[in-house]
């Protein structure tokens, strides 16, 4: 067993390993490593650090996540070239830029169409960490603030709907910025100071875009860095849920891990180039997904006297707002929406299990997991629906089943409960 | 000892310098939730908004009877219902299936705070976004129209969330409102004109 200095995921700071291959002393490179640790960062934190050899098809949605934020900024900058936000002008340019702008409907149907994308991979990313067990000791903190980038996320997402001012961002902001008045007492005051008139309005409009364009991004941006400097210092983690650090070589590498660069990047390259290649089947052929991704209504510009026949929000939030509608008491209702998004940050805490994979736990946790996935696609299927008859009866249902995963986790995942396989020594993995 | 020690490691006061450390630490807190309250101020409604958020007058004489009217107030819709005697009598008897029938969990004035939730019975005035999530419910006025049901008292229906309401903007049991529509101040300056946004107390 090495000892904790020669652990291969190191601080920043730390010397270099021997076997990190000496880029050039001389020349530009040479000046610019006296001046700034350019050698060391890449060492650091690409080809010095080890992840796990078996990584499959569900580690690609990180790097991902990480493509789609930057295709995010880039064509969010060029939007604010050409958008003016304001009630009276909001509208008319986003047509500008549709109709008048050089490629200007592809820079909005690429950012439209990548916030779907954004949260389909983030989607994804959460499902692998449920999946194997990744937001278990010691990657909790890991876990926290992927969840925080999340709920940043949604907060960027939910504004960016509402610059267009189209009738659903309109009356989707209406709905969404009411929700705050359930809260006893000081709802209706805080209501008001979060819309800055009596209803929705331009001051709504302008402070959502300041915060859609600048203090989000910058905190999501935040964020996104403070998650990989965590997964520095815990490690991937991987499909069998074994600690790779727990079995390493005499130079205290991981027998089972291999450096992120060039092999993982490689992978990720792969990964990268299938996302597009669907991405700009959806950006060209059918950008608006058949109302899912853009909603009919808000072709419509905003009218605070014409509600739309049905309301509802973009497909990623309508398993929340499913459960909202579910529940006959609005208040109520506002609470266990929010409880159903803010579950997912007590998850480390909730599980029991001694082990972290699926692939060894029993056929409870399976089975769990497997209604929770089934539960979240059918409340996001129903918060599609209008909010009547057998629709709300199935939104109890599966809310019900969504809570269930969460919260009864306490009990079912115990191995005295859940019978779990022995995990074993070393990750599970057949060269190619 | 070395020349460039200012102070020896005996001579530290550490309690000292632990009470400067936090007294620092205190008042700049202090000056901070100072400097948090000019930026949190600019996010209430401006000037301007308030200016416009002032009285605004309907003649209601010029609405038919049975037929609703719809201004606007502070960037809300109010619906003003001229009722005929028949709504009027369909509003009693359905008590039993209402969330509040005597608003009293509701907000109203106090002169809407009745059985009509009016100040006359013939004019319903109504802030004409559900109490729900703040959608515009729909006119359902005809008593047992068949989709809502041969019970159906007329009334409202939210088409966002499935909320019903009576004539006088009662909830009905079943619906995701708690509470009744809410009902603005307002006063007749003169028998033709209702003024919406001002009573007996002045300007909301």
């Amino acid at each position: 067993m090495a000892s904790r200095q020669e652990s291969p995921v190191r601080a920043p700071g730390d010397p270099l390993p021997d076997n990190v291959n000496p880029l050039p002393r001389k020349g530009f490179l040479g000046w610019l490593n006296k001046r700034m640790p350019v050698d060391e960062f890449i060492a650091n934190q690409l080809t010095g650090y080890y992840a796990p050899k078996n990584f499959n098809i569900w580690y690609f949605f990180g790097s991902l996540a990480l493509v789609v934020l930057v295709m995010q900024l880039l064509t969010g900058i060029f939007l604010t070239m050409f958008y003016k936000p304001g009630e009276l002008t909001s509208f008319d340019s986003v047509e500008f830029i549709m109709r008048e702008v050089d490629s200007g409907w592809l820079i909005r149907y690429l950012h439209s169409t990548g916030a779907s994308a954004f949260f389909i991979v983030v989607y994804l990313h959460m499902f692998r960490a449920l999946l194997y067990g990744s937001y278990k000791p010691p990657r909790e903190l890991l876990w926290l603030i992927g969840m925080l980038v999340y709920l940043a996320l949604m907060a960027e997402a939910f504004m960016g709907y509402v610059l267009p001012w189209g009738n659903m961002s309109f009356w989707g902001a209406q709905v969404i910025v009411n929700l705050f008045g359930t809260i006893p007492v000081i709802g209706p005051p805080l209501v008001e100071w979060i819309r800055g008139d009596y209803g929705i309005a331009d001051a709504t409009l302008n402070r959502f875009f300041a915060l859609h364009v600048v203090a989000l991004p910058l905190g999501i941006l935040l964020l996104v860095m403070l998650h990989l400097v965590a997964l520095r210092r815990t490690g991937s983690n991987n499909p069998d849920g074994i600690e790779i650090k727990e079995k390493v070589d005499a130079k205290g590498k991981p027998l089972d891990g291999i450096p992120f660069h060039p092999y993982y990047t490689v992978k990720d390259v792969v990964g990268i180039g299938v996302f597009f290649v669907l991405f700009a089947i959806i950006v060209f052929f059918v950008p608006t997904f058949g109302g899912l991704f853009l909603e009919g209504p808000n072709f419509d510009p905003a009218n605070p006297m014409s509600t739309p026949e049905h309301i509802a929000p973009v497909w990623y939030f309508t398993p929340f707002y499913a459960i909202l509608r579910a529940v006959p008491d609005q208040r109520l209702g506002a609470m266990l929406m929010g409880l159903a998004v803010v579950s997912f940050l007590f998850l480390p805490w909730l599980d029991r299990s001694p082990v972290k994979s699926m692939r060894y736990r029993g056929w409870i946790s399976k089975t769990m997991l497997t209604l929770f996935v089934v539960s979240f696609i059918a409340l996001g299927y129903l918060g599609l629906q209008p909010a009547e008859g057998i629709y709300v009866l199935w939104a109890r249902i599966f809310a019900v089943i969504y809570f269930a995963y969460f919260w009864l986790m306490p009990f079912y995942s115990r191995a005295s409960f859940d019978r779990v396989k022995p995990v074993p020594e070393r990750v599970v993995f057949n060269a190619h | 000892m070395a020349d460039n020690v200012v102070v020896a490691d005996d001579e530290v006061d550490l309690s000292r310098r632990k009470f400067l450390t936090n007294a620092t630490i205190a008042t700049g807190a202090v000056g901070a939730v100072f400097v948090a309250v000019p930026f949190i101020e600019s996010w209430s409604p401006s000037e301007r908004a308030r200016a416009l958020g002032a009285p605004t007058d309907l003649d209601v004489s010029k609405i038919e009877p049975g037929q609703m009217a719809i201004t606007t107030w502070r960037r809300q819709p109010i619906y003003v219902v001229r009722r005929t005697p028949e709504m009027v009598t369909h509003l009693k008897g359905h008590d039993a299936s209402l969330k509040d029938p005597n608003s009293d969990k509701s907000k109203q004035p106090d002169y809407a705070k009745n059985e009509l939730r009016a100040r006359k019975a013939e004019y319903l005035v109504l802030i004409g976004t559900c109490t729900h999530l703040g959608c515009l419910p729909k006119q359902r006025f005809q008593a047992g129209s068949p989709e809502m049901g041969a019970s159906w008292p007329g009334g409202f229906f939210c088409p966002c969330h499935g909320s019903r309401f009576d004539l006088a903007g009662r909830v009905f049991e079943g619906s995701p409102a708690s509470v009744n529509l809410v009902v603005p101040p307002y006063e007749y300056p003169n028998e033709r004109t209702l003024r919406v946004g001002a009573d007996e107390k002045g300007a909301a």
